[in-house]
């Protein structure tokens, strides 16, 4: 009540004082927003993969040698598919991935992309689902048919507006495919790939006609529940080890890493980005704070004569810090109030201008909160101090 | 029983200036009971503004007994002190010491807020009572750079008065008015009495002291004399009498 008084009386000085500390405060939101909202959003996009997958790729097992890219050592065959689909207790669907780069034609149109040849268990895994028309079956891949779905970025680049395209026949690198089904949008992920400039066959279709290879790119497996990734993650190593023979001596010559992983990775750096940001927003807290503390100073200074006049009408020594100190607190709560709602308004702004996820948490305001509240409390106790040890006759004396 | 609203028994007070000891008052005993209308004079240097300052419980002395409507201030902490200038002193000063941007309603409540025995309501009642008391009803609501000097030192008095004080303690009270002013002023003060208030007026200027009921002049850190006024001057006929001014 007084102390509201007091700021009323120089509303200006007020606001500038409490500047430091509103612009902490929206700092510190929009950060943790951002941060926040990256966060969830790389993983629900992964999880959307299913959290539950398992990659598997070739690698050299030479310790210390050169390791050469994955993408030049081949080792993983059919062998080690029938291997895990029949003696893996802890997965659920396996499908093997061969892939190539290479020219989509359509008549007179034509558009560069590349085909993944897969088992049908692929669109489990991958959660991947269909639009239009059929997925191919386990029969197709036995006999190395030339079928196909593709993503929608391809059907707008091959085909006129409207047209449906099932039924057609395409040709990839030469090879006719027939196009049975049209896979579901899924748009950008987190990295800027299109995930719907692509097309999917038998991997049988593909290794046969179109690489001429009996190895795979990689391994895809999806484990019976995110808890039993890690004991997936055993058996795999194990039966491709004996598929692979290799000695207890000798190292993996190939990588399994689970979804689960990849997430903690993203999250854990992505995490300590926002902490590095947000401390750094903090710090602005600090200054708003020295601020208030270098305020309240003068106005003690200025206002020696009205804390002589109030003692000498009865205000006790505890009177008076009380005061000075509530008009410290509201000062810095006052703006944390406005920087949460600034906080909270670029947030959005920079959601709806630029795209980028933004999640705005409740802890991350009350934390602010009761951070400004601290900060008027600590800074502005010195300066009250000071007011409620004056002495009320040379207070009033002063000039 | 006496009536005595203070009383003061060899008030002794000293100050130490570097290796120096001052001695502001050098044993000072006397008394004032209700209604009284008591002005303690004195040129600079005779201690007058040391005396205000124990009899306002400001200060404390190094010597001798202050009693305040029958309550000895030596045990008195400073938070009881403060509550003692609360509820049983009201202060006048010479520089008015009104609260800036704020109003005379306002400023008038001021000692109330740190009474805690008395409600929103009943202060904002109390504060238009006072204001009532030294006739300025209309000006509630405007603020001290909105008054003339005569008015801002009415407010002043309003404040004094409002959480009703054993006494009314003035400094120098009339020192920044002008000869009209202050004989308007001094004229209140004298209405006041009349119903009753006790009032300690300190100040250097004799003309004052005709209107007060008795005189107690310093000298010296000493008390020089004490005499009742046999000859009371009224401040509205001094008032009336005024010469006209030419630009009235």
């Amino acid at each position: 009540m007084l102390a509201l008084k007091a700021l009323q009386r120089n509303k200006l000085r007020a606001l500038l004082t409490m500047l430091g500390i509103i612009i902490g405060v929206g700092a510190v939101i929009t950060m943790m927003s951002i941060g926040e909202g990256s966060k969830q959003s790389i993983q629900s996009s992964l999880s959307g993969m299913g959290s539950n997958m398992i990659t598997i790729r070739p690698s050299s097992n030479e310790p210390g040698g050169v390791r050469l890219e994955g993408g030049n050592i081949q080792n993983l065959t059919e062998v080690d598919v029938e291997a895990l689909k029949r003696n893996a207790q802890n997965i659920s669907a396996v499908s093997p991935m061969a892939s190539s780069s290479g020219q989509a034609i359509n008549g007179s149109l034509n558009w560069p992309t590349s085909i993944q040849g897969v088992s049908p268990d692929f669109f489990d895994i991958r959660k991947l689902s269909v639009q239009d028309g059929i997925v191919f079956s386990e029969e197709d891949v036995k006999k190395s048919a030339k079928v196909c779905l593709l993503g929608e970025t391809v059907v707008d680049n091959l085909f006129n507006n409207g047209e449906n395209p099932i039924g057609k026949i395409i040709r990839f690198n030469k090879i006719p495919f027939q196009i049975i089904g049209v896979l579901e949008a899924k748009g950008q992920s987190n990295f800027g790939q299109d995930q719907d400039d692509i097309i999917i066959a038998p991997y049988t279709t593909v290794q046969k006609r179109i690489l001429s290879t009996i190895y795979f790119n990689n391994i895809y497996a999806s484990a019976i529940s995110e808890d039993a990734s890690e004991a997936a993650t055993e058996e795999v190593i194990s039966i491709l080890r004996e598929t692979h023979r290799l000695r207890a001596d000798e190292g993996d010559d190939f990588s399994v890493r689970t979804q689960a992983e990849l997430i903690e990775t993203l999250s854990s750096t992505s995490g300590m980005l926002t902490s590095l940001l947000t401390a750094v927003a903090g710090i602005s807290l600090v200054i708003g704070g020295i601020g208030i503390m270098n305020i309240m100073y003068v106005s003690v200074t200025e206002r020696t004569k009205e804390i002589g006049l109030r003692m000498s009408i009865g205000a006790r020594g505890i009177d008076i810090l009380l005061q000075f100190l509530i008009e410290a607190v509201m000062i810095s709560v006052t703006g944390g109030l406005i920087g949460v709602f600034l906080g909270i308004g670029s947030s959005l702004l920079i959601s709806s201008l630029l795209n980028w996820p933004v999640v705005i948490s409740e802890t991350s305001i009350i934390i602010s909160f009761i951070v400004c509240a601290i900060t008027g409390i600590f800074f502005g106790y010195y300066p009250a101090q000071k007011a409620s040890k004056l002495d009320p006759i040379d207070a009033l004396r002063y000039e | 029983m006496s009536n005595k609203i203070l009383e003061l028994q060899d008030i002794k007070r000293e100050f130490k200036m570097g290796t120096e000891t001052v001695h502001a008052l050098k044993g000072i005993s006397f008394h004032v009971e209700a209604g009284e209308f008591v002005t303690i004079m004195g040129s600079s240097g005779s201690g007058k503004t040391t005396m205000l300052n124990i009899l306002g419980c400001l200060d404390k002395p190094s010597n001798g007994t202050y009693i305040l409507d029958n309550i000895n201030v030596k045990e008195l902490n400073s938070n009881e002190l403060a509550r003692l200038r609360n509820t049983k002193i009201g202060f006048v000063f010479q520089a008015y010491n009104l609260l800036p941007r704020t109003t005379a309603l306002e400023n008038v409540e001021l000692p109330l807020l740190y009474n805690s025995a008395i409600s929103a309501k009943e202060r904002k009642e109390r504060a238009i009572k006072a204001l009532e008391a030294v006739k300025l009803s209309n000006r509630l609501d405007h603020t001290p750079n909105q008054l003339s000097g005569g008015q801002q030192q009415r407010v002043a008095i309003a404040r004094a008065l409002v959480n009703e004080p054993v006494m009314i303690l003035a400094d120098e009270a009339t020192g920044n008015l002008d000869t009209k002013t202050s004989y308007e002023i001094m004229s209140l003060m004298q209405d006041l009495n009349h119903q009753g208030k006790t009032i300690v007026f300190v100040t250097h200027e004799p003309d004052i002291a005709t209107f007060s009921s008795r005189t107690i002049t310093l000298r010296d850190g000493k008390l020089q004399n004490d005499n009742f006024n046999n000859n009371i001057l009224s401040a509205k006929e001094a008032l009336a009498s005024l010469p006209v001014n030419d630009d009235d």
